[in-house]
């Protein structure tokens, strides 16, 4: 009787059998979606007990919920607030109390309304506080930092546009952070060379430092140098480093890997040279759109790092032939060049540059309008470890080289072809990358259908698949691509006018999709959307401007289904206050789009944006800005949500889509405004 | 008049002799304001008259068996040549009054009196400027040459300047003098002057025979003929027990009269200048005081340990070199919770109230922790959390402990003004209501 009561409870509790171990490794198997480990948690008491003592990391979409979610999580290690706008010191309070012990990492880049007093709650209570990230406060002062340099086992800080900070708060966290690994201070312009050399000076375990938009000077450098364990120096746009304060610059600095230097507008091959002179193991060297040409002698700066060198960015740099051969000659190592935007690039210049370098993976040739076929040829026949071209608006280069393209590099798993002369014959010969997992081919004019079923055939690893404008496709192309690529996360077929709701119900078996793109697709109705909706459980990002037979239906669907979604655009649809304020249903819902929506009525705008409670960015018609009552405008901007007011010049709204639709026009249109 | 020549021998004794008893004279006279002085260097004078028909010999055995040495008869000589000048002058000065057949009225008694007193305060600074020297014989040894060595002993751990002790002259000055307004004064009319070449223009109205290029010179070229080289002149503190002081076994000269002057009324005057903008720093001297307000207030970059520098450059490495200080936010943008930070991080340097101030604080968030995270069931807790919040509110707001030599009381004002806390983003406060 006893034994058959106990098999009895066995039964009903059929999960006591299993082990916490077991738990927790399937756990980590489910983990991978949101959703899935929800419904887990939900199967019995055990289980959700389980699952809240197994997370480590949390992401809340609102911070009033941080006492209920960080009661039942008790285990948490990051907390990732970049969904809640507002933390108020209060909250700050509870994390501090609750998760204080455990707590290691801290995310509010995207908050703000805490001050002094709330950081200071987390920096004594978590007391294993490693990284904090407090990125775009803007309002933040020195007073703040002082309180962050109570975090003493802090390791990781990020500062990023923190402008009103000044030399006193870096220093008070130099004094109080001293194992700092990793510093952020990129765009706190109020910061100089005091507060970073200090910073050098007292923190030693400094690996990573980024100083971009910083208004020093070489003095501090002198001492960042200095630094026994630096790796990563990032020195984007630091116009106050100049040659003069690099001249008796020495140092021998080993460690340094990755040095940015680009946009320093007064760096010039004197003062890089300096700079480089002790940096004998740098790996990867950034110069975009420095002032100097890369000439010969430019070139011999690199003398002291070429051995080591893999990468190297001249964006939009004024590049001569000779500075790349003698590049090509001195750096055989590379193994990333990004050349995107210099537009005095040769054909002789590129075919130089990589014809010695065999372990070439990444190329970026983007807008680098004089290459013809030939430099490409060149590329494809002396790089076949290839992993990534970009090469955008290369219009000169002929169809044959796409070919050449795909049957060297069979490595290739990035791929930019935007308005190039690509056709089918190329995109099959790509399509024997079996690798490949992302393809732009936006604004490709002579690609079919055919070619895309290549692509279906062939990569089915693709992730990411861009056509934007590019009009020769069809259902049957989208079809074939939904048929073979499978783990497709990213679409975007903007302007495609001849797609219609055929292609989105055959995209919707593809479970992963993430962004959905369809501007300007004017056959698309909401039954299509709907099979979105409904199969694309994982849906984020989604643009259905221009589509004019999207109405509230749709919109109703979405929120109903697509509980993931993150950005919407809805302007220039046919829907209404019904399926904007529907959209409140969608709790992580941060970007709305609805301009010149004419269904809408300020009331409706009002009720949905009061519904959505995690909105950061709202753009909507500039008329409405006077219609919405100003205290409710005031109340979004104070819960984090700014809004953008456009104000198109709305003539004959029908005609200037057709003009759109057709691409010769559009591009007409477009070399006239790059004229102008 | 003498010749020079005679003056030669008989200001070595003069002095050795004058000096040795003012020595004496001046311990006991000390506290007396007027008078005294007075009488002391007429007693002096006298004595010189009396020994005048010795020769140059440096031992003599004078008043309660010191024995004094002429070790530097030129300066000697230069301050009794000095010092005759000045007798002369007052000669000239009864004489004046005796040519008026005695008839003298308020006024112009009035006039002597000022002209006598002038002479005597001159008299006296000469006298004292003497003593220092002779005090030094007295000390060492009754060799000349032994006397040489002890001193360069003594006078090792001497910095700056390093004179061999013995290459220079050491004078004494005294207290009444130093603090005198003036110390150059008109024989005529007695008015006093801080400079001699400003005396020297006033002489101008006085007569042409004091337009001459010779009345107009800078006395203090004038030398003993002869003598090649003077001694170097400095000058002791008459302060006892100050380092300054030539008894002081570390003794450091000062250089000028300037210095004497500077230095005895910072050392041991009350500062009785204090800054019109602080209302706090007290100085002695008043260009200090000019200084001061030069700069006062601009000294806005401060250090966790209190000092304050008027450049961030030099505060920070300041900071760069010691351990454990931080900089001190300035008080315009100072919260609470910052200025508590700061006070914390001056552990090493904190006096008995910044001490107590950094536990209270600890004490206020240690027992919240321990409240918050001994209490398992937290769900309801919104007032709960709000009380645990609000004692930070009140720690942070009581900066009593604030080191207080650092900060003044306007700057701890400041601070309780800035406890109310506005909150980082400007419009919240009205937003909070709204906010569902």
């Amino acid at each position: 009787m006893k034994k058959a009561k106990q098999i009895q409870h066995m039964i009903s509790k059929p999960f006591d059998l299993l082990s916490e171990e077991l738990v927790f490794i399937i756990l980590d198997l489910v983990a991978q979606n949101p959703s899935d480990l929800k419904s887990f948690s939900l199967t019995c008491k055990w289980f959700y007990q389980v699952e809240a003592r197994h997370r480590r990391s949390l992401k809340p979409l609102r911070a009033e919920y941080l006492p209920r979610i960080l009661t039942r999580y008790r285990n948490t290690a990051d907390l990732d607030l970049s969904f809640c706008p507002r933390v108020t010191d209060y909250a700050l309070s509870v994390v501090g109390c609750l998760s204080g012990p455990t707590l290691r990492s801290v995310d509010l880049s995207r908050s703000f309304s805490f001050s002094a007093a709330g950081l200071l709650r987390l920096a004594v209570k978590c007391v294993s506080l490693v990284e904090i990230d407090l990125s775009n406060a803007t309002e933040m002062r020195d007073a703040a930092a002082a309180v962050v340099a109570e975090a003493k086992s802090l390791e990781r800080l990020k500062l990023g546009r923190c402008k009103k900070l000044t030399d006193m708060g870096i220093g008070c966290i130099a004094v109080g952070c001293r194992k700092l690994k990793r510093v952020s201070l990129k765009w706190c312009v109020g910061v100089g060379d005091l507060g970073v050399g200090l910073l050098a000076v007292k923190c030693k375990d400094i690996r990573s430092l980024d100083l971009s938009y910083l208004p020093i000077t070489g003095k501090c450098l002198h001492d960042v140098l200095k630094l026994q364990h630096l790796e990563e120096l990032l020195l984007q746009g630091c116009f106050g480093v100049d040659d003069d304060s690099l001249k008796s610059l020495t140092h021998h600095c080993n460690s340094l890997k990755n040095l940015d230097a680009s946009s320093c507008q007064n760096l010039t091959q004197r003062g890089l040279t300096s700079l480089l002179s002790g940096a004998g193991c740098l790996e990867r060297l950034d110069l975009a759109h420095s002032s100097s040409v890369i000439s010969l002698d430019f070139a011999s700066s690199l003398n002291k790092v070429s051995s080591a060198l893999q990468s190297i960015r001249l964006d939009g740099c004024a590049v001569t032939c000779d500075g790349l051969k003698a590049i090509g000659t001195l750096c055989i190592s590379l193994r990333e060049v990004s050349l995107s935007k210099c537009v005095t690039v040769t054909d002789e210049g590129l075919s130089c540059l990589v014809m010695k370098l065999k372990d070439l993976r990444k190329l970026d040739i983007t807008c680098c309008r004089k290459l013809t076929g030939v430099s490409i040829t060149q590329v494809a026949s002396s790089c076949p470890l290839l992993v990534s071209l970009k090469m955008e608006s290369c219009s000169l280069v002929s169809r044959d080289a796409f070919w050449l393209i795909g049957h060297k590099c069979r490595l290739l798993e990035e791929l930019d072809f935007t308005d190039n002369e690509i056709d089918d014959e190329g995109l099959k010969s790509i399509s024997s990358c079996r690798s490949l997992s992302s393809l732009k081919l936006g604004i490709c004019l002579n690609i079919t259908d055919r070619g895309l079923s290549y692509i279906g055939m062939g990569c089915s690893n693709l992730r990411e698949l861009d056509l934007y404008r590019s009009v020769g496709i069809t259902d049957v192309g989208i079809s074939s691509i939904a048929q073979g690529c499978c783990h497709l996360e990213t679409i975007n077929i903007s302007y495609c006018k001849d797609i219609t709701d055929k292609s989105l119900v055959s995209l919707s078996k593809c479970s992963m999709l993430q962004t959905f793109e369809s501007r300007g697709c004017p056959h698309i109705t909401c039954q299509g959307l709907a099979a979105i909706a409904v199969r694309c459980k994982r849906l984020s990002k989604l643009d259905l401007k221009k589509c004019p037979f999207i109405n509230d239906s749709g919109l109703l669907t979405l929120a109903h289904f697509s509980q993931g979604l993150k950005q919407i655009s809805v302007s220039e649809t046919g829907v209404t206050d019904v399926g904007l304020v529907s959209l409140a249903n969608i709790g992580c819902l941060q970007n709305i789009a609805a301009v010149n929506t004419r269904g809408l009525s300020p009331s409706g705008v009002a009720a949905a944006l009061v519904g959505c409670g995690g909105l950061r960015k709202v753009k909507l018609h500039a008329s409405l800005r006077s219609l919405l009552p100003s205290s409710l405008i005031n109340h979004m901007e104070a819960r984090g949500c700014s809004f953008l007011w456009k104000d198109y010049n709305n003539h004959n709204n029908s005609n200037t889509l057709q003009a759109e639709l057709d691409p010769k026009y559009w591009k007409l249109q477009l070399e006239e405004d790059i004229e102008l | 008049m003498r010749t020079k020549n005679m003056e030669t021998g008989e200001d070595d004794l003069c002095k050795n002799n004058w000096g040795s008893a003012s020595i004496l004279d001046y311990e006991m006279a000390r506290e007396d304001e007027e008078e005294e002085p007075n009488l002391h260097v007429f007693k002096a004078s006298s004595s010189c008259q009396d020994n005048n028909n010795n020769g140059g010999q440096a031992s003599v055995d004078f008043l309660q068996g010191v024995k004094a040495q002429a070790w530097d008869p030129r300066t000697m000589l230069c301050n009794l040549s000095f010092m005759e000048h000045k007798i002369h002058e007052l000669q000239g000065l009864v004489h004046l009054i005796l040519g008026r057949n005695g008839q003298l009225q308020d006024e112009q008694r009035q006039l002597v009196t000022a002209d006598l007193t002038s002479i005597i305060i001159q008299l006296i600074s000469t006298a004292g400027s003497l003593l220092p020297s002779v005090k030094h014989h007295n000390m060492s040894t009754t060799a000349p040459g032994s006397a040489f060595h002890e001193m360069k002993n003594e006078d090792d751990a001497e910095e700056g300047e390093n004179l061999p002790p013995g290459s220079y002259e050491i004078k004494q000055l005294e207290k009444e003098e130093i603090l005198a307004p003036h110390t150059n004064f008109c024989t005529i009319c007695g008015k006093g002057f801080k400079r001699d070449a400003n005396l020297r223009m006033h002489m101008r109205g006085h007569g042409d025979e004091y337009k001459t290029p010779a009345a107009l010179a800078k006395p203090t070229k004038e030398t003993v003929p002869g003598s090649e080289q003077m001694l170097v002149k400095r000058y002791s503190c008459p302060f006892p027990g100050c380092k300054r002081n030539k008894d002081h076994k570390k003794f450091q000269p000062l250089k000028t009269i300037l210095c004497v002057k500077n230095h005895y009324k910072r050392t041991h005057c009350d500062k009785s200048f204090t800054c019109s903008r602080c209302h706090t720093k007290k100085f002695s001297v008043i260009a200090d005081l000019k200084t001061h307000e030069k700069h006062c207030g601009k000294n806005k970059w401060l250090c966790s340990c209190g000092t304050t520098f008027s450049r961030k450059d030099k505060l920070f490495g300041h900071i760069a070199l010691f351990q454990g200080h931080t900089p001190a936010i300035p008080l315009e943008e100072t919260k609470p919770s910052a200025a508590a930070s700061s006070q914390r991080g001056s552990s090493g340097c904190g006096n008995n109230n910044n001490n107590a101030g950094m536990v209270s604080f600890n004490l206020g968030s240690a027992t919240n922790a321990n409240q918050e995270t001994s209490q398992p069931c937290f769900m309801d807790g919104k007032i709960s959390f709000e009380e645990s919040f609000s004692p930070l509110s009140s720690d942070t707001c009581n900066f009593g402990g604030f080191p207080r030599s650092i900060f003044d009381d306007s700057f701890q004002m400041l601070i309780s003004s800035a406890c109310g806390c506005s909150p980082i983003n400007g419009g919240d406060g009205s937003v909070s209501d709204t906010s569902v």
